[in-house]
């Protein structure tokens, strides 16, 4: 690392080239990844070939003119890390938003990874009393998991309630290219609530440079494993949106000629995405860092690079869909996953939570093809019409995203539907649950 | 005499290297960056600039610092110790490193210098011996491990003397052999190999003429894989790929299990740390982590060595092998290894082949699959790798790069199927597209029906048609409606549910149904074959689906309960009742 970096600044005065996110110049004794400031921009090194240093412009490079300033840093980029940070808001370069100082110590951003022997297996539930996430696709503290929704979906609001009420020590959010108008919901959120001091902010909104975004979700793992190492704490990140994050390397890679792979995204998009995401951990002395992200798709498309090398990354994924039926948005079962879930139902929640998840989700399976029977004008048995009815209350009481209840409410509830429509054989639940929590004897 | 050279550039991991002296290509070369040395590799060599990939983040590097050629490829050390064993990449032991973050230029020895083994002769003074020649045994957990003349060795050696019995430490000389000029070589139990270069301590690699027992049904039954034989399984994300993997290299009928987690979830590998520890192992009843090593390249580790840990668990694969053990090497993802190459090839600005990646990706798929294989050592044993990849195809689809490349090298084809697991048909393995080229060999056929029963290929080619026909007939009844077809159709598409769901389908968390033996498996496709022979008659469609049912959840019980047990007795009359019913009610309705 280097020292002393006011004591030898080097500057220099003549640009060699510009394209729209770098700029490249003769200078020497530079560090890869330092930063440096081009014309009052920071910029960060990317490539060095003999004495010509390429450094991306995170502000874009709209009028730097051939003579423009560029002073070295001597570093890479860096946060300073401390109590101080709770309850403040951070632009993408670790500065208050609201102005004033930070104390604390310095460190570099995107730092080394965790030695996987010293990592502990997850085990402890992430309560949210959302049924759809709770009952169905259990969250569980060092998990990685995205939501896949629409541009159109309240993603950011299902996010905002979820951090609230998981009961974490500190929820840092990293705001990538966030709209300003969602910027302020949260913050209003968090405030009416009262949680501001457990939050802590890196802001990048639309208003903006895209490439300064790239710097917003390192930051917040940055103080992410501050708050979870130093102070043990359970730490909830919130990455949204993480699409924006991928579409910001592809600008990058595209203009450092790059070969572009699937979907004009850079070949190392899988690598990128999991650099971030991996930093999702359960330390063995309590600490965690469980990340929530979005991932935004294109008329719900996973097959998309972009979601596509995210599914391979997290652990699961969560789906938000609107239910026409009963007009809310409910977490779909089907298509979302929590791969976790294992490690605590059944365990950490009552015994039965698997099978009666299992048997819900399947009768509401059974409702869907019972949907597209009436939708090609067959007939429908006596079972198809109870199904019916069956899933769309479970999707009022259950599924859909205002539900707040714990988990054994959410267990009673499903009992409740499933004695309303269903006999016990046609739930299919094992005996000795039936007995213990099956109120009525018959339909 | 050293090779040293400056760097000159670095783009990512890629760093340029100018030097006078002589380099070789896949040397490994040190980049000394303050306090710490950062290990790289050469990829390329053009005039005097030296391209070479970096195992570790390249952050402050600067133009000008030293970098120190160090004369040969990339190495692993070989010997006792290594079963167990959580390495990286590299080879590093993760547990000795220091701390709970990984260090830049932190390196560690692969295996305990200070740990002893109980060492006992194999070869006695006056034997003539070659490379890979076993000249002692010591034991390493329950297994015999060999210690043999390094793989390194040319030519043939006289053995001078060997070590009597007893407790050594691994660095300790054993025996001196003797080369042809009478010049005295001490051989100890460590090794080194550099892992690009396969080990050929062999004599013969015949065709693979036996399969390896996985215990996963519509694997053993439907499409085996041979003992020494290569299989890829790609599949989208959440298709059940990982706990595939783990499910076979909990139950597969090998000596020994090498994993490698190359660019995947580092909870994955945590949940192997945790687990094969307190899992027995069917077949020894030891713990399953005594015959498992771990090389561990999380997606979050550096990209260049995940390219190297292939390699370096091959490498180890081979070494085992030449011990006359059956090894199972498994790799999740070759896909991501993939990726790291075309990372490589176009910061290099190689012209790009499909989807970006380098033009010789078949090719060097193709030959590090062939490193696999059964083979017959100069003692007249034998060992085996069976190879097992998987591939992470992009958004799914089959025809990518990645995919087609490990289509032309690999002999069976896992494909699991998106359809299968929506439908929690699990493993979701697809009975039709998938397949295994074994089943052509006649040596492997005439083994199994040797092995198993006279009858068995015959049945396992009836079984693979009923389902094909299952399928179409399932593919006429969506277009023409339940009624709009013969009954005989019905009949034909529920005999191929009953073969999915009593053979294909496995719950890989039941502690009976995760493993099933040949026997057994033979046991059941006889009996599913019986009830797919009957002739059966109803009078409407809406009969057949709910008395099959009945008989698929009376196989299904079979199929959870353990095998000859009174249970199982009990579930299996209790079958023959239902059809004995069907049949008294059919002659009834026929009289």
């Amino acid at each position: 690392m280097e020292k002393d970096t006011k004591a030898f600044q080097r500057i220099y005065t003549k640009l060699f080239q510009l394209t729209k996110a770098t700029v490249s110049l003769k200078a020497t004794g530079i560090g890869n990844e330092e930063l440096a400031i081009v014309d009052g921009r920071l910029a960060q090194v990317v490539k060095i070939i003999d004495d010509m240093v390429t450094l991306q412009v995170f502000a874009g490079t709209e009028g730097i003119a051939t003579d423009a300033e560029v002073i070295f840093a001597g570093k890479a980029p860096t946060l300073k890390v401390g109590e101080d940070l709770a309850g403040r808001f951070f632009n993408a370069y670790g500065e208050p938003i609201d102005g004033g100082e930070i104390m604390g110590e310095e460190r570099e951003i995107g730092g080394p990874s965790v030695n996987p022997v010293r990592r502990k297996q997850p085990s402890e539930l992430i309560a949210t009393g959302i049924a759809g996430i709770d009952l169905n696709n259990t969250l569980v503290t060092g998990q990685k998991i995205p939501f896949f929704a629409d541009p159109d979906q309240p993603f950011n609001q299902v996010m905002a309630m979820v951090a609230l009420r998981a009961k974490a020590d500190k929820i840092i959010l990293g705001g990538v290219g966030l709209s300003n108008d969602d910027y302020l919901y949260f913050k209003q959120v968090f405030d009416n609530a009262g949680a501001l001091d457990r939050i802590v902010g890196f802001i990048n909104t639309t208003e903006n440079p895209p490439v300064e975004r790239l710097l917003v979700p390192d930051m917040a793992l940055t103080a992410a494993e501050y708050f979870a190492v130093e102070k043990n704490e359970k730490v909830l990140v919130l990455l949204t949106d993480l699409t924006l994050y991928a579409d910001a390397l592809s600008i990058v890679s595209n203009r450092m000629d790059q070969i572009p792979s699937k979907d004009s995204m850079p070949g190392s998009l899988y690598s990128d995405l999991a650099r971030l995401y991996e930093k999702a951990v359960q330390f063995p002395d309590g600490g965690s860092i469980t990340i929530i992200a979005v991932t935004t798709l294109s008329g719900g498309d996973i097959t998309h690079a972009i979601p596509d090398n995210t599914g391979y990354i997290t652990e699961g994924q969560l789906f938000l869909r609107k239910d026409s039926d009963i007009g809310k948005v409910i977490v779909d079962p089907f298509r979302s996953l929590s791969r976790l879930k294992q490690l605590v139902i059944g365990k950490k929640t009552r015994q039965d939570h698997p099978q009666v998840m299992n048997a819900a989700v399947r009768l509401y399976a059974d409702a869907a093809n019972a949907k597209t029977k009436l939708e090609n004008g067959f007939d429908l048995s006596d079972y198809d019409e109870r199904s019916l009815e069956f899933a769309k209350a479970y999707s009022e009481k259950l599924l859909a995203i205002d539900v707040n209840i714990d988990v054994d409410t959410m267990l009673e509830t499903a009992y409740q539907l499933f004695e309303s429509y269903f006999t016990p054989a046609e739930v299919g639940i094992r005996q000795e649950f039936v007995d213990k929590y099956w109120k009525k004897t018959e339909n | 005499m050293s090779t040293i050279g400056k760097v000159t550039g670095i783009i990512a991991n890629l760093v340029i290297v100018e030097t006078e002296g002589r380099t070789a290509q896949n040397e490994i070369c040190f980049i000394k960056h303050g306090d710490t040395r950062l290990m790289a590799e050469v990829i390329k060599i053009f005039g005097k600039k030296i391209y070479v990939q970096v195992f570790e983040s390249t952050r402050g590097l600067k133009v000008g610092q030293e970098v120190e050629f160090v004369g040969h490829m990339l190495e692993v050390t070989l010997g006792p110790g290594i079963l167990s064993k959580n390495f990286d990449g590299l080879q590093n032991d993760l547990n000795k490193m220091d701390g709970v973050f990984l260090k830049r230029g932190e390196y560690t020895e692969a295996l305990d210098a200070d740990r002893k083994f109980e060492f006992k002769p194999l070869a006695s003074k006056g034997d003539k011996v070659v490379a890979g020649s076993w000249l002692g045994e010591v034991k390493e957990n329950w297994m015999p491990h060999k210690i043999m003349v390094p793989f390194k060795f040319e030519g043939e050696y006289t053995v001078k003397s060997v070590i009597g019995e007893g407790e050594y430490l691994i660095n300790e000389p054993i025996a001196v052999i003797t080369d042809t000029e009478g010049k005295d070589i001490e051989v100890t139990m460590v090794q080194k190999w550099p892992v690009k270069v396969p080990i050929k301590a062999y004599t013969e690699k015949p065709r693979p003429f036996k399969i390896l027992e996985t215990g996963i049904r519509v694997m053993d039954t439907l499409n085996p894989i041979a003992e020494g034989g290569t299989g890829f399984i790609p599949g989208p994300f959440g298709s059940g790929k990982t706990v595939l993997q783990h499910n076979l290299s909990k139950n597969a009928e090998a000596d020994l299990v090498i994993v490698a987690a190359c660019g995947e979830r580092a909870n994955e590998v945590v949940e192997i740390f945790t687990e094969f520890p307190e899992l027995d192992d069917p077949r020894t009843g030891r713990k399953l982590m005594e015959r498992t090593t771990i090389i561990a390249n999380t997606s979050n580790m550096p990209v260049a060595a995940r390219e190297a840990s292939v390699y370096t668990a091959m490498t180890i694969a081979e070494y085992y092998r030449a011990m006359g053990l059956k090894v199972l090497l498994l790799a999740d993802s070759t896909s991501r290894w993939a990726q790291a190459l075309r990372e490589m090839s176009n910061r290099m600005e190689e012209l790009p082949g499909p989807d970006g990646f380098p033009m010789d990706l078949p090719a060097i798929i193709s030959n590090f699959y062939s490193r696999a294989g059964y083979v017959y050592l100069p003692n007249g044993e034998s060992g085996s790798i069976t190879f097992i990849g998987t591939v992470s195809p992009a958004g799914g689809n089959l025809k990518e790069p990645v995919t087609e490349a490990t289509k032309k090298a690999a002999r069976c084809f896992y494909a699991l199927s998106q359809n299968r697991a929506d439908s929690k048909r699990y493993p979701a393995i697809d009975p039709i597209d998938s397949y295994s080229k074994y089943l052509e060999y006649p040596e492997i056929t005439e083994y199994l029906n040797k092995k198993v029963s006279p009858n068995w290929t015959k049945n396992v080619f009836e079984a693979k048609d009923i389902l094909l026909r299952g399928k179409e007939t399932y593919e006429q009844i969506n277009i023409l409606g339940d009624d709009g077809v013969p009954l005989d159709y019905h009949l034909k598409y529920w005999k191929s549910e009953l073969i999915d769901f009593a053979i294909l389908q496995q719950d890989a968390f039941d502690k009976v149904d995760a493993s099933s033996s040949l026997d057994r498996q033979n046991f059941m496709l006889e009996i599913t074959l019986e009830i797919c022979h009957k002739e059966f008659q109803f009078d409407s469609f809406e009969e057949v689906g709910p008395y099959f049912k009945k008989i698929i959840n009376q196989l299904k019980q079979m199929n959870y309960s353990i095998y000859e047990s009174d249970e199982f007795v009990k579930n299996r009359k209790l079958l023959e009742t239902y059809l004995k019913e069907r049949e008294v009610k059919q002659e009834e309705q026929l009289a």
